[in-house]
C-alpha cells in the first residue's frame, strides 16, 4: 500500500526537478536565440571592440548555445545560476529575494482564496435556492469575471478615491486581494458544482442511510469527496495564480519575480532570465506537487495501480 | 420562473451582449464620435459630457453645453449652460457627433492628453476583441488538431504530444506569451503585432483544447462506427475527421474559456509593454494610461472604461455558458425554521 503511494510521490518529484530544469534551459535557449545581446547596451555606450569581446567571452556568448547550455546546467548542481550582465553580480542572489516575495504573495493570496472560497462552495453547493446561496452566487459569478488586472485597477480606484486600503510599495492588502478573490470565486464555483455531484455518489447516499447526521454528512463526507475534482485542477489554479501575479505585481509595485524576469528579458540578460524561470516554475512545481501530496490525502486511490 | 427559463435567458442576454460587443467593434469608425488619437484642446481628464433632452423650453432633441475649464491646475470644468449644441446624427459618416471641434461629444469623458475614452474605447475593442477573436480559433485550430491526432493514433505520437501539451500547461500563460513575445523584434507594424499576438495565443491556449479532445476522441475509437470506419481501410487523418465531430459541443465550451482568458492577457501583456504600442488605443494599453499616475483614478474613474469592457464582456461568456445545476437528492434536506 505505502509502496504505490512512495512511488507515486517520488515519480512526481522527478517531474517536478524535470520541468523545473526544461523551462530554465528553454528561457536560455530562447533568449540566446533571440535578436540583440546584453552587450547592445556597451556598444550603445560606446565601449571599444576589445571591451565588447570581452564581455561576451566573459558570458559565454562567444561559445555553442549547447555547450553554454550544458555548463548552465552542470552549475544548477551546485546552485550556480550565472552572472547578470546588467547587474554584474551571481543570478542566484539577486532571484531569491524576489522568488521569496513572489511565493509570500501567490502562498497568501492561495490561502485566503482557499479559506473563503471552498466553505462557501460548500453552503452554495448544498443549498443553491437559499438567499445565501443565491447571494454567493451572484457575486462569486462577478468575481470570476474580476481577474487581477481588473481587480488590481478597481481595488487602486478604490483606495485612491476613499483612502480605506493603503497603496503604498510594499503593502500586501491590495495585491493579495486582488490576486485571491477571482482565486476564492473559482474555488467556490468548483467546489459548489463537485458537491451536487458528490451527494449523487453512492457511498455518500449510503452515509445518508446508515443514518450520518446531515452536518456531518456536508461538511465531513460530502465537502471531503468534491474536494478531489477541485484537487485535480491544481495545476490550472497555480498556472492562473502566477499568470494574475504578475500583472498585480507591476501594477502594485511589488517586488516579486514577474518584473525582474520582464526587464531582464528587455535587456538579454541571458542567465537573469534563465535564472527568474527557474525560480518561477519551482514555485509552479512546489504548488503542484503540494497539491499532488494533498490529493493522495483525501483521495486513497491515488498511487493505487487501477 | 422555473431553472430552465433562467438558463435560457441568461444565455440569451450573454449572446446579446457579445453580438453587440462585436458589432461595436466592428464598425467602430462609423460608431465612435472622433479618432481614437484625436486631442481636443482643454479636455485633459475633462468629465462625461451630459447629454441634455430638457431645455429652458422644455423637451427639445438632444444637446450638450459646452464645458469651459475652470481651474486648470484642479481639472476643474462647469458646464455653459448659456450655450446649447445639438447632437448631429450621421453627419460626416458618424453616428453621433457634435459638428464642432471646440465643443466635442465625450461620453465617457477624456484622458490624460484630451483624448474622448468612449471613442479610444471603441477603437480599443478593434484590437483587443479581433486579437481574441483570433487568438481562440487559433488556439481551437491547433488543439482539435493536435487532440485529434493524439486520440487517433494512439501510441507514442499520443505519448509525446500530450508530454508538450502537459507541459506547456503548467506554465503560467502570461509568462509564456510575455517570454516568448519578449525574445523576437520588438518594434513592429500593428498589423505585426497583431498577428503575432494571436498567434502566440494560440501556441498558449492549445493544450487545454488537445487535452479534452485527445479524451473525446480516444473513447470515441473504441465504439463500432470507428471500427468500421478503420475496417474499410480509414488511414489517421481520415479516422480522426470521423472522430472530432464527437468533441463539438467541448469546444463550444472551451471557446467560453477562452475569450476571458485571453482578453486578459491582452490587457495584460499591452500594460506591461509587450503588447500593443502604447501609441495604439487597446484595452490594455489604455488601462496603462488609466495607472500612469495612481490619484488620477480617484478624479477621472471613467477611465476605468476598459476594465469594465474586459468585465462585461468576460460575464457575457460566463451567462453563455450557464449551465443548470443538476437537482440535489431528497435527503440533503431544506433547513428547518429554527
Amino acid at each position: 500500500m505505502t509502496n504505490g503511494l512512495t512511488r507515486f510521490v517520488l515519480r512526481r518529484f522527478t517531474v517536478a526537478i524535470l520541468f523545473v530544469v526544461v523551462v530554465g534551459s528553454a528561457a536560455l535557449v530562447l533568449v540566446r536565440l533571440a535578436p540583440g545581446d546584453p552587450t547592445d547596451d556597451l556598444f550603445m555606450r560606446g565601449a571599444d571592440a576589445e571591451t565588447i569581446a570581452a564581455a561576451r567571452h566573459r558570458l559565454g556568448l562567444d561559445q555553442p548555445i549547447g555547450s553554454q547550455l550544458a555548463r548552465w546546467v552542470a552549475g544548477l548542481t551546485r546552485l550556480d545560476l550565472g552572472e547578470s550582465s546588467r547587474f554584474g553580480l551571481p543570478v542566484a542572489g539577486l532571484v531569491a529575494d524576489r522568488m521569496r516575495n513572489t511565493a509570500e504573495l501567490a502562498g497568501l493570496a492561495l490561502l485566503v482564496a482557499a479559506i473563503v472560497g471552498l466553505p462557501l462552495g460548500v453552503v452554495t453547493g448544498t443549498r443553491p435556492r437559499s438567499v445565501v446561496g443565491r447571494i454567493v452566487t451572484i457575486v462569486s459569478v462577478a468575481l470570476v469575471c474580476c481577474p487581477p488586472i481588473i481587480g488590481t485597477l478597481m481595488l487602486l480606484f478604490l483606495a485612491a478615491s476613499t483612502g480605506w486600503l493603503s497603496i503604498a510599495p510594499g503593502n500586501f492588502v491590495v495585491p493579495t486581494l486582488a490576486l485571491a478573490l477571482p482565486l476564492a470565486a473559482m474555488l467556490e464555483r468548483l467546489q459548489s458544482q463537485s458537491m451536487a455531484e458528490a451527494f449523487a455518489a453512492p457511498d455518500i447516499v449510503a452515509a445518508a442511510a446508515r443514518g450520518v447526521p446531515v452536518r456531518r454528512l456536508i461538511w465531513i463526507h460530502a465537502a471531503r469527496q468534491a474536494l478531489r475534482p477541485v484537487l485535480g485542477v491544481a495545476g490550472i489554479v497555480v498556472a492562473t495564480l502566477f499568470s494574475g501575479s504578475i500583472a498585480v505585481e507591476t501594477m502594485t509595485s511589488w517586488p516579486g519575480l514577474g518584473r525582474l524576469m520582464l526587464d531582464a528579458l528587455l535587456s538579454r540578460d541571458l542567465f537573469l532570465v534563465a535564472g527568474c524561470a527557474l525560480a518561477g516554475s519551482s514555485l509552479v512545481a512546489m504548488g503542484n506537487f503540494l497539491a499532488d501530496l494533498l490529493r493522495a490525502s483525501v483521495d486513497p486511490r491515488v498511487g493505487q495501480p487501477s | 420562473m422555473t431553472r430552465g427559463t433562467t438558463g435560457r435567458w441568461s444565455r440569451r442576454v450573454g449572446a446579446g451582449v457579445l453580438a453587440t460587443a462585436a458589432i461595436l467593434a466592428i464598425a467602430a469608425p462609423a460608431v465612435a464620435p472622433y479618432a481614437p488619437n484625436e486631442q481636443f484642446d482643454d479636455r485633459a481628464y475633462a468629465p462625461p459630457t451630459r447629454v441634455r433632452i430638457f431645455g429652458p423650453e422644455g423637451f427639445t432633441r438632444p444637446f450638450i453645453h459646452p464645458l469651459v475649464l475652470e481651474d486648470r491646475l484642479a481639472g476643474r470644468y462647469r458646464e455653459d449652460r448659456s450655450v446649447m449644441v445639438p447632437i448631429r446624427w450621421f453627419s460626416r459618416g458618424r453616428l453621433v457627433s457634435t459638428g464642432s471641434a471646440s465643443v466635442p461629444l465625450m461620453l465617457l469623458g477624456g484622458d490624460a492628453v484630451g483624448r474622448d475614452v468612449f471613442s479610444r474605447l471603441l477603437f480599443g475593442a478593434r484590437l483587443s476583441l479581433g486579437v481574441t477573436f483570433l487568438g481562440v480559433i487559433g488556439a481551437l485550430g491547433i488543439g482539435a488538431m493536435m487532440g485529434g491526432l493524439a486520440g487517433t493514433m494512439g501510441g507514442r505520437v499520443d505519448g509525446a504530444l500530450m508530454v508538450v501539451a502537459d507541459f506547456l500547461l503548467a506554465v503560467p500563460g502570461a509568462y509564456l506569451v510575455l517570454v516568448l513575445r519578449g525574445v523576437l523584434e520588438q518594434v513592429l507594424e500593428t498589423w505585426q503585432i497583431f498577428g503575432l499576438i494571436a498567434a502566440l495565443f494560440a501556441v498558449a491556449g492549445w493544450p487545454h483544447t488537445a487535452r479534452g479532445v485527445r479524451a473525446i476522441v480516444a473513447s470515441e475509437r473504441t465504439r463500432e462506427y470507428a471500427e468500421a470506419a478503420r475496417a474499410a481501410g480509414a488511414g489517421p487523418w481520415r479516422l480522426a475527421r470521423q472522430l472530432l465531430p464527437a468533441a463539438r459541443g467541448f469546444l463550444a465550451v472551451e471557446v467560453l474559456l477562452l475569450v476571458p482568458a485571453l482578453l486578459v492577457a491582452e490587457a495584460t501583456i499591452s500594460y506591461l509593454g509587450l503588447g500593443f504600442s502604447s501609441a495604439q488605443a487597446s484595452w490594455g494599453t489604455m488601462m496603462q494610461d488609466a495607472t500612469a499616475n495612481g490619484y488620477v483614478l480617484a478624479r477621472a474613474p471613467w477611465l476605468l472604461a476598459p476594465a469594465a469592457g474586459v468585465f462585461v464582456v468576460a460575464l457575457a461568456t460566463q451567462m453563455m455558458g450557464f449551465n443548470r445545476t443538476p437537482p440535489l437528492p431528497g435527503f440533503i434536506r431544506p433547513p428547518r425554521p429554527s
